[in-house]
């Protein structure tokens, strides 16, 4: 089976078939969902989206890297990095089990 | 930020819409991404960032407890690569 990508236009689509908004809204409204989230995680804020997963900003520390193509080592900065938990409903789901929703 | 709070933000900006529609768009969004995932599609959020899903083989767990030999079924699960944008506005403050 081919894999395809979904992207904003079909969250639109769903949010449009599902709700009686229009596609202008629908449109408007997803991305204003993914806008608040993005915010949040910005600014280094967990975000829980029960069912789902959680969204968590790490600090990395400084550490040495090394170019994989020269072997040259290159000083890793200290950054921060955002990690996708996904919840047990969800990992659940994309094996094809249906667990009830319950809070993690 | 919990879904609850989220779904709060949206009707706050959105006073024609009734709470309940937020909570319904909030979710008709994770679950398009949630059954999509379930396809084995990829989720691609320019901005954002990307979900995918990887498939496990099966293999031989052990429990860390008893020591004892469990066999662990082929699975699939779920990633996330941030995108590249979501990176370097992690990183601003920190400059």
């Amino acid at each position: 089976m081919a894999q395809k990508t979904i992207t904003r236009a079909e969250l639109s689509e769903a949010v449009y078939q599902k709700i009686g908004l229009s596609r202008t809204e629908s449109a408007a409204l997803v991305e204003l969902v993914l806008r608040e989230i993005s915010d949040c995680i910005a600014q280094g804020q967990t975000v829980k989206l029960s069912s789902f997963g959680s969204f968590v900003v790490r600090d990395k520390g400084q550490r040495i890297g090394r170019n994989p193509k020269t072997g040259i080592e290159v000083p890793i900065e200290p950054r921060r990095v955002m990690v996708f938990k996904p919840s047990n409903i969800l990992k659940a789901r994309i094996n094809g089990i249906d667990i009830a929703d319950e809070d993690e | 930020m919990i879904k609850s709070e989220l779904v709060q933000k949206i009707a706050d900006k959105y006073p024609e819409l009734y709470q309940r529609d937020a909570e319904n768009v909030v979710n008709a969004i994770l679950d398009e991404i949630t059954q999509a995932l379930a396809r084995g599609d990829r989720v691609e959020i320019r901005g954002f960032g990307a979900f995918s899903v990887k498939k496990r083989d099966a293999r031989i767990g052990r429990n860390p407890r008893t020591g004892e030999h469990v066999p662990v079924a082929e699975k699939v699960v779920p990633v996330f690569k941030a995108g590249k944008e979501m990176r370097q506005r992690l990183n601003l403050a920190a400059e």
